[in-house]
């Protein structure tokens, strides 16, 4: 069941260690879980391995824990607009595999499902398919991909019940739901939590059952690109 | 005279686009292809971080950070918008739900292998979601300029920077002209305003037929 915390210290502080494997929801700056990438900086726990769609951007979201180091490793679809990862990968001070976006999160959904593989016709005749088994189904070319499963998932979400059921707003989803499946711990920031038989059950994104520790962030909510439209 | 980024938009939109399309557009030049969708046909955008039925970017303060594209700018949505996780949004690709993508390239080779997420030594962003669109979508179609900056050609007889996906791509519309790409190869189907058939063959190192049932 899930235990509901105070803050992402009191949440993280007795797991966060040395050379864990960490998967961050979030899409670009969407969704990201700040207080907990915040709480991993301020920890200064390193030869992290890291799981997330982007890197954030320099001096904001998971960009901030490439200041002191703290990443050996990351699992990615996108890193630009992020000089520093680009430099210290660069300087190999950094690994990158880079996973086709839709392979990542088929990847988390099958570790979080307890399926070992699966195969998919994305990346076959590139660098993503080399060293992987190939196979052929009615004539077409598959590459068998892996299941992902990490020892902490952290999430972002709009709204929780005490029982950890959660439901996240508009694209801020994205892998969230998926990180939540796959982590030996899965622990959850959240703007608001409300009492049990407040949230719809129909409505519910993500049960109760994925989420071990629960507690309610502070956000900033940055943009990464404010793109508007002239008012006519 | 050579196509305007804007006609090889409205191009795109005018001929690839159908009533009822499900249409993946990629970051950058092809995004611009929702300015063009035809006033009389209805077609839903989806973008792979988790929606359905993008709308217009926000007007001036009421952007909302939880409501993103796949290029991490501002949208709004609709009244038929739908949000899921990233995993559904890759059942629609990788499930081949949506009909259509248009995508930007470095390179396209002359049997439709796709070059657009890497340069090595010199770009290092990664593929996102486009090695899954192209691998899984069928019919792909690509918006560049016909040439690089520096002059060299873009369509080539094999691609020289990683490869996105091979085989996949049905279509380039460039500033000069729009080449299909079928197993018989690269052909050539309409020429830009006052475009020569000596430039593109001057410009394109892939080899092409030239289609005589077109407007040439």
């Amino acid at each position: 069941m899930v235990k509901i915390f105070n803050n992402a210290h009191e949440a993280l502080s007795d797991i966060l260690c040395d050379g864990l494997t960490i998967m961050a929801g979030g899409f670009g700056l969407c969704g990201i879980p700040e207080n907990s990438i915040k709480e991993i900086y301020n920890s200064d726990k390193k030869d992290l391995t890291v799981i997330s769609n982007n890197c954030g951007i320099d001096g904001f979201g998971l960009g901030i824990l490439l200041e002191k180091r703290q990443i050996k490793k990351m699992l990615s679809s996108y890193v630009g607009e992020n000089k520093l990862f680009e430099q210290q990968y660069l300087n190999k001070e950094i690994e990158i595999e880079f996973n086709p976006q839709g392979t990542l999160a088929e990847r988390i959904r099958a570790g979080g499902a307890g399926i070992a593989g699966f195969y998919t016709k994305t990346g076959v005749g590139t660098i993503v398919a080399e060293g992987k088994e190939h196979k052929v189904f009615n004539g077409e070319t598959y590459i068998l991909e892996t299941g992902l499963l990490a020892d902490l998932a952290i999430i972002k979400a709009q709204k929780a019940d005490k029982a950890g059921n959660i439901i996240f707003n508009k694209t801020a989803r994205n892998f969230s739901p998926i990180m939540a499946t796959a982590a030996k711990v899965t622990v959850v920031e959240v703007e608001e939590i409300v009492e049990i038989g407040e949230l719809d059950p129909d409505h519910i994104h993500t049960p109760g059952i994925f989420v071990h520790r629960l507690f309610k962030g502070n956000f900033e909510k940055r943009i990464e690109r404010v793109t508007n439209r002239e008012k006519k | 005279m050579a196509w305007t980024t804007d006609e090889i938009c409205k191009i795109a939109a005018e001929k690839e686009l159908k009533d009822g399309f499900y249409v993946n557009l990629g970051i950058g030049i092809p995004t611009n292809v929702a300015n063009f969708i035809p006033s009389h046909i209805k077609v839903l955008l989806h973008s792979e971080n988790g929606m359905l039925g993008m709308g217009p970017f926000p007007f001036a303060g009421e952007e909302d950070p939880d409501l993103i594209n796949a290029g991490k700018q501002t949208i709004t949505a609709l009244p038929e918008s739908s949000y899921f996780d990233s995993a559904n949004s890759f059942v629609m690709i990788r499930g081949a739900h949506l009909d259509l993508t248009i995508l930007g390239a470095l390179q396209v080779s002359e049997r439709g292998d796709l070059a657009n997420w890497t340069i090595p030594r010199k770009m290092v962003k990664g593929m996102g979601g486009a090695m899954d669109l192209v691998a899984n979508l069928k019919r792909v179609v690509v918006l560049m300029d016909h040439v690089a900056k520096d002059g060299s050609p873009k369509l080539l007889k094999k691609c020289s920077f990683p490869l996105t996906g091979i085989a996949c791509v049905k279509r380039v519309i460039t500033d000069l002209a729009i080449m299909d790409i079928d197993n018989n190869g690269m052909h050539l189907v309409e020429l830009a305003p006052g475009v020569t058939l000596d430039e593109i063959q001057a410009k394109t190192e892939a080899s092409f037929s030239v289609y005589t049932n077109s407007s040439l």
